[in-house]
């Protein structure tokens, strides 16, 4: 029996942590008798993150709990934490070591990029080094940091890139150096953060060690109402389970609302699973995600699903019919709210950008929210495309259902500021110079997908984590708006 | 007691300049107790990785020894100042008072930031005992060896004062509140313990003989 989780009436306020983080026992669904297997050997049921790790193992089937070695399809590194896993590389596998395989390596400067600070500028230098002492073949390289599109191997944030250079396929596993590298389970692979150390060990060995995550599933079902968003869903499923709520789990998206959505709108869920504890999220594969990854790699993959008979830790079910905009009050990404309840709080400052809410499609919605609106926004409203072709589609796609306008010209006539060169950017504060970084204690509605104190910047910054439509109408109200006042 | 740290901040390898060790880490003793004694810092719930080492000094690089020195002098620098009034890195200082970090739920969630880890052990911190912790966080203190991440399901956090004296052994799983002369328990370290004893997954492997020395 599944837990039917409807939208209530607001929850607590002002809470700052979640004292229990017990999951209340849900049954898993009923595993039905198993006839023994007509070739004598029975497998076990599993979820597709258990699958994808025993396949990736020498267990032919694995279990929650379970310590097992993995073999690794791509690592990836950035600018921040590239440098330090290259050098314990060279530390513990020597001077003369090669990584395991140079192709299998991704290598994407992102974080610290635009600054004039010299430690992030020299860190840049260093992926370079390595790059080509390694023969690393996909290093996206910037040179010229006073014009991003003089680079024409630059692409922007990490996980954006990863998927939209063809690095994400189903069924793979993926570690990267950044907590957010969970957002590639929206192809329907295992992909997962790690610090340096475990980075250093992979590119020497290829593998990793690390525990079975048991999975919690989340169904939502239902049509999606015209002013609600991905990023709505799983605010509202990391503030109904908090912070901790999947740590150590797997947390598998399922249901009728996110097998309607696009890979861009499944990528924003499975992003935040990070911000739950969780260890990693998982969407099943299906047509909308054989098209994108064919569209941009020749590589083979080979789907895997969840038997019928798996078993889950826990079970969640919603009517996204029935769910609000909401937003997550500061400072914590489960401190949930509905968007209307906090339209007493003034704003100043909207930021739409990184790996959660800076894609194609988080743009599009918040153009679409612009052009229906034809005013001004109140407040300052920072854009910042996650790579060079979520910037070009904003210059040049047709926003459906605009006259033929780009983002680019609704954000312009909407008084926006200018888009911005493509990067992590005041995602996570940054350097002082970092365009949109929060140095003054203001009250910020962001896309972005952490609001602990300090995040943007400055420590008393308030920041309001909501989708594209939320904040867009936030922009044009000057408090936190429920995006429905402009539909 | 744990010996004195040895604090060589980077042994010259005959033959191998770069190839340099950073000895800064917990590194105990074989037949030494796993028994730290100090002043203990308190924190509360959900202490997140940008409070513990907050992004702009991301751009220091923990396997170079002057910058992971540096990244030590920040621990912590990002917790709320009208919450903890009281630094856990003095201004102008570069080491801690405090070698016992006290946390509550979810300590070192969000970010996999490795600095996290490491920018508390570069600070002189020995041992972390918390209610629970963020996976990447725990496991990044484990492979680097930077402190001991310890589990109790006391809430120590509102029991403890910043400052008072406590000796955490986690080898008979005890906390012992010098000014109040309470005890409280804590869960077994575990496997984690031997592997943060060596130093982190690399040393502890390779004086398992799982890989050749480097």
């Amino acid at each position: 029996m599944s837990l039917q989780a409807t939208m209530n009436a607001p929850c607590a306020t002002g809470r700052v942590a979640r004292r229990s983080v017990k999951v209340s026992a849900i049954s898993a669904p009923p595993t039905p008798a198993r006839a023994p297997s007509s070739t004598g050997s029975v497998k076990r049921a599993m979820t597709m993150t258990e699958k994808i790790l025993a396949n990736h193992s020498d267990n032919s089937a694995v279990k929650p709990g379970d310590n097992i070695w993995t073999k690794v399809d791509k690592l990836m590194t950035h600018d921040v934490c590239g440098p330090g896993t290259f050098g314990i590389f060279q530390k513990e596998f020597g001077p003369n070591a090669k990584v395991w395989d140079n192709e299998r390596v991704v290598i994407i400067p992102d974080h610290y990029i635009f600054t004039s600070d010299a430690r992030a500028n020299r860190n840049v230098d260093i992926l370079r080094e390595v790059a080509g002492k390694y023969n690393i073949k996909y290093f996206y390289d910037i040179t010229d940091r006073s014009n991003f599109k003089a680079n024409p191997d630059y692409k922007g944030v990490c996980h954006v890139a990863l998927a939209q250079e063809g690095h994400c396929k189903p069924g793979e596993v993926l570690f990267g150096t950044d907590s957010h590298t969970c957002n590639a389970g929206a192809f329907g692979q295992f992909a997962t953060g790690v610090g340096n150390t475990d980075a250093g060990f992979i590119l020497g060995t290829g593998k990793l060690l690390i525990k079975v995550p048991p999975t919690m599933r989340f169904i939502m079902d239902g049509e999606m109402p015209e002013y609600l968003l991905a990023k709505d869903l799983i605010l509202q499923i990391i503030g109904e389970i908090s912070v901790a709520g999947a740590t150590y789990k797997a947390m598998e998206f399922a249901g009728s609302a996110i097998e309607g959505m696009n890979m861009d709108e499944r990528m924003t869920i499975c992003n935040m699973v990070v911000e739950a504890g969780g260890k990693n999220g998982v969407i099943a594969p299906d047509q909308t995600t054989f098209d994108y990854v064919k569209a941009r790699t020749q590589e083979a993959f080979e789907p895997v699903y969840s038997d019928g008979a798996a078993s889950y830790i826990a079970d969640y079910k919603w009517d996204v019919s029935k769910l609000e905009p909401l937003v997550a009050a500061p400072h914590s990404p489960d401190n949930r709210k509905t968007a209307r309840e906090c339209s007493d709080v003034k704003i100043d400052r909207v930021y739409i950008g990184s790996c959660t809410g800076g894609k194609t499609e988080d743009f599009i919605s918040a153009a679409k929210l612009f052009y229906r609106a034809k005013r001004q926004v109140k407040v300052p409203t920072y854009l910042v495309p996650a790579t060079q072709k979520v910037w070009a589609d904003v210059y040049t796609m047709p926003v459906p259902g605009c006259d033929g306008k780009t983002a680019a010209e609704i954000f312009e006539e909407s008084g926006c500021i200018t888009p911005a060169a493509p990067s992590c950017a005041a995602c996570l504060g940054g350097p002082r110079d970092t365009f949109a970084r929060m140095n003054e204690p203001e009250v910020c509605v962001s896309t972005t997908n952490r609001n602990f104190p300090g995040r943007m910047g400055h420590k008393e910054g308030q920041i309001y984590l909501a989708s594209p439509y939320t904040a867009a109408a936030s922009a044009l109200k000057g408090f936190v708006c429920d995006p429905r006042e402009y539909m | 007691m744990l010996a004195a740290q040895k604090r060589a901040v980077f042994v010259q390898r005959p033959g191998r300049q770069t190839c340099v060790r950073v000895c800064a880490k917990v590194s105990k003793k074989d037949g030494e107790p796993r028994v730290v004694r100090g002043k203990c810092f308190v924190t509360k719930d959900n202490i997140d990785t940008d409070q513990i080492i907050p992004a702009e000094y991301l751009t220091l690089v923990p396997s170079k020894p002057d910058e992971y020195e540096k990244l030590g002098s920040y621990a912590l620098i990002g917790l709320p100042d009208d919450t903890y009034t009281t630094r856990y890195v003095k201004e102008g200082e570069m080491k801690t008072e405090y070698p016992i970090i006290i946390g509550g739920q979810n300590f070192g969630c969000g970010s996999s930031r490795e600095h996290a880890p490491v920018a508390l052990g570069a600070a002189g911190a020995k041992v972390c005992v918390a209610e629970s912790y963020a996976r990447i966080f725990f496991r990044n203190c484990i492979a680097t060896g930077e402190l001991y991440p310890c589990e109790t399901t006391v809430r120590l956090c509102d029991e403890l004062k910043t400052g008072s004296e406590v000796t955490v052994d986690m080898d008979a799983n005890v906390l012992t509140d010098h000014s109040t002369g309470k005890t409280y328990n804590l869960q077994e370290i575990g496997e984690a313990g031997p592997v943060i004893d060596a130093g982190g997954i690399f040393e502890y492997a390779r004086r398992q003989g799982m890989i050749k020395t480097a």
